[in-house]
């Protein structure tokens, strides 16, 4: 049970010889729905979404553990970066969620034993608990937290007593995500890849396939302001972008002439993406829905005490984001 | 530095480190760090590995440094170029400065000196009286009331690092910086390994920069529903209740108050309270994983006064316990506006006189730039 909600503890190879499986009796046609639950879990992933799974019915974690490692053999056999890196992040929010309620239900000691081990062993996290709150080193806390950017997260704006910082369960594991699609990740990279049955094969094409599909997504341009580039940066790793960074990155890049299309997909590693929301707030932005405003793009001293300013001396002389890059051309002339 | 003034000087430092060397006070992992130094008239010399105290004795007596300076952090090799040193870890390191607290005596300890014609006159100037330069520098003969509010500092930050960061008193070291201010030295391996980022919010931690209103239980929406936090609470919140509440039975009527006047209001009072609980410390200094920092017990070019370790805080009394160069009697030119007060005894104001006073008064005078030797 508890390797279906964290597949990536298992070792692929002594879970299968474990199981009495091997990959070659995996590619026989009865296990057709095994390797299409995988491509599955890719699938959802690339898309920028959670694939769910519903514990309660999980008669079979079996199968819930064999199609991560088959998913991660595909993954590997494609070869795609984007799309492992994808994958990763999804099953690291899709761990995230498990972990937050294995946590919250504390008072069940039994639950909470393997996520502190979880963050203890692969994180070098020290987790305890006091009452029902989650205990870690401020330095450990530190090490993680400034790669946030909201103001909560400022180590000034927690509890902290004696060298330690008390957070909540949802907290302690927000904290920690972005190592576990690293570690998720890292471990795709460092397994040796088995020959793979034909059945497979036909799967990882279809990925080859997939993956060339990103190639629509918009640029980053080097004309982009550091600004910019810091909110895809952000939103590429998955890290949560505070909602003033995705107001600066929408209002600029419609400024430069994308459309809702275009820019929607940035926002597909959000933590918490919804493509119906997305929309719906681009459209707004960019007055072709609502009141019919169009939103402009906040200036260079809105952002900077939004702490989203990264200035580089391209940006002398600028007050708008949107003045990067061209002032310079003018002062050449 | 004229010529006979700088000798006098560097006389006077070879003395002290023959004499005194028991005082320099090495951090920890001595081979892993990384020396600097500066020789009178002289530039930065940087990237010195030093295998041991003997080593460093024998620096000291053959370059007569004005200022020594050693690495916050350690090296697998101190002494090659930044980006192959290796970086292994860092002590937290603090400044606190009288400079930087801006306190109202600044101006009737400072002093401006022509850069045409040395010519000097107590305050600011924009225009020598004298010669009509434009270029001019402050010079800031040391005060006690300077001191003495710095010393509020360090002890503000020193019940930070103990309370809410967990470092054991017997891991702070505090330092007479040897000019104006004080140097704090906390080595705790669970912060030795932060960059620079990390120490940056650490900083901001110390300064109570950066804190929200709701930390402290006010809510943008739904006002009323706040609940502020109790004086009983360890770090930021129990500190902050202290200074809005005052006493405990203020309490309820204070905090009614503070409620009803809202959000906007309390983000106003958070800034306020930021200048008289944050404990306001250089944030460059500690933020800086490469620093160079002055070594302890070293003579500091600024005053010829020595970096000098504080056991007793409040007792301490840099012009009697920093003041350690020679006493025999040298005879300079003195032109100095303020009054100084060392070992006890009160010097000046010279303007422009001769006068017969200890060596370590004439380098004082001297490194400030306010005397000559005849």
């Amino acid at each position: 049970m508890d390797l279906a909600k964290y597949p990536f503890l298992a070792e692929a190879g002594d879970y299968l010889r474990d199981k009495g499986f091997n990959l070659e009796q995996l590619g026989h046609p009865d296990w057709a729905p095994l390797v299409e639950k995988a491509y599955g879990r890719i699938v959802v992933a690339s898309s920028g979404q959670i694939y769910g799974s519903e514990l309660e019915r999980l008669e079979n974690a079996d199968m819930e553990i064999l199609s991560f490692i088959v998913a991660v053999i595909l993954l590997k056999a494609a070869g795609i970066h984007t799309l492992t890196r994808r994958f990763s992040l999804a099953e690291a929010r899709r761990a995230e969620k498990y972990l937050q309620q294995d946590l919250w239900s504390s008072k069940d000691k039994k639950n909470l034993d393997l996520p502190l081990k979880i963050i203890q062993e692969l994180f070098g996290v020290q987790v305890t608990v006091e009452n029902d709150e989650f205990v870690i080193k401020v330095a450990d806390y530190l090490q993680r937290a400034v790669h946030f950017h909201e103001k909560e997260w400022k180590l000034v704006n927690r509890r902290v007593q004696h060298g330690f910082v008390y957070l909540t369960a949802h907290e302690t594991v927000r904290l920690i995500r972005t190592e576990l699609g690293q570690y998720i990740n890292s471990k795709i990279q460092s397994i040796t890849l088995p020959a793979i049955p034909d059945t497979f094969k036909v799967r990882v094409q279809d990925l080859v396939l997939l993956a060339s599909k990103f190639s629509d997504a918009p640029v980053v341009s080097s004309d982009y302001p550091p600004c910019v580039k810091h909110a895809i940066e952000v939103l590429e790793k998955g890290e949560n972008l505070p909602h003033s960074g995705r107001f600066l990155l929408a209002t600029y890049l419609l400024a430069r002439g994308q459309t809702t299309d275009q820019i929607a997909p940035l926002f597909k590693n959000a933590p918490d993406y919804n493509e119906r929301i997305t929309r719906y707030q681009l459209e707004h932005i960019s007055g072709s829905s609502g009141k019919g405003t169009k939103y402009q793009c906040p200036s260079c001293n809105k952002l900077r005490s939004e702490n989203l300013c990264f200035a580089i001396p391209a940006c002398d002389g600028i007050i708008n984001p949107i003045q990067f890059g061209k002032k310079r051309g003018k002062t050449n002339d | 530095m004229i010529e006979k003034n700088s000798a006098l000087v560097e006389n006077a430092i070879k003395e002290y480190y023959f004499n005194h060397f028991d005082l320099i006070c090495v951090p920890p992992k001595i081979s892993q760090r990384e020396f600097g130094y500066q020789k009178i008239n002289g530039g930065m010399i940087r990237h010195v590995a030093i295998k041991d105290i003997k080593e460093l004795h024998l620096l000291l007596m053959q370059e007569t440094p004005s200022d020594v300076y050693c690495s916050n952090a350690y090296y697998s090799f101190p002494n090659m170029p930044m980006s192959e040193k290796d970086w292994k870890g860092a002590d937290l390191i603090f400044d606190i400065d009288a400079k930087d607290l801006a306190l109202p005596c600044r101006n009737d300890h400072s002093v401006s000196r022509c850069s045409a014609c040395n010519d000097v006159i107590l305050g600011k100037q924009n225009v020598c009286t004298k010669c009509g330069s434009t270029k001019s520098e402050t010079v800031s003969v040391t005060c006690k009331n300077c001191i003495e509010e710095s010393k509020k500092e360090v002890k503000k930050l020193v019940r930070i690092l103990v309370d809410d960061l967990g470092i054991k008193n017997e891991e702070i070291e505090v330092y007479f910086s040897g000019n104006e201010g004080f140097h704090v030295r906390a080595i705790n391996s669970n912060y030795e390994v932060l960059g620079s980022q990390e120490r940056a919010d650490l900083v901001d931690y110390i300064m109570f920069n950066g804190a929200i209103p709701e930390t402290f239980g006010i809510k943008k929406q739904n006002n009323s529903k706040s609940t502020l936090p109790e004086m009983g609470e360890l770090g930021w919140r129990g500190r902050a209740a202290l200074a809005l509440f005052g006493s405990k039975s203020k309490a309820p009527k204070v905090s009614r108050q503070v409620i009803l006047d809202g959000y906007s209001a309390f983000q106003i009072r958070l800034e306020g309270m930021r200048q008289t609980i944050g404990a306001r410390v250089d944030p460059k200094v500690t933020m800086d994983i490469h620093r160079v920092f002055r070594l302890e017990g070293s003579i500091n070019s600024k005053s010829g006064f020595s970096k000098i370790k504080c056991e007793n805080l409040d007792s301490f009394d840099p012009f009697l316990n920093a003041c350690l160069l020679g006493e025999e009697k040298v005879d300079i030119v003195a032109n100095c506006p303020v009054s100084i007060r060392l070992k006890n005894k009160k010097y000046g104001p010279y303007a422009n006189e001769r006068t017969s006073v200890p060596k370590y008064t004439a380098v004082y005078m001297i490194c400030k730039g306010l005397a000559s030797v005849i």
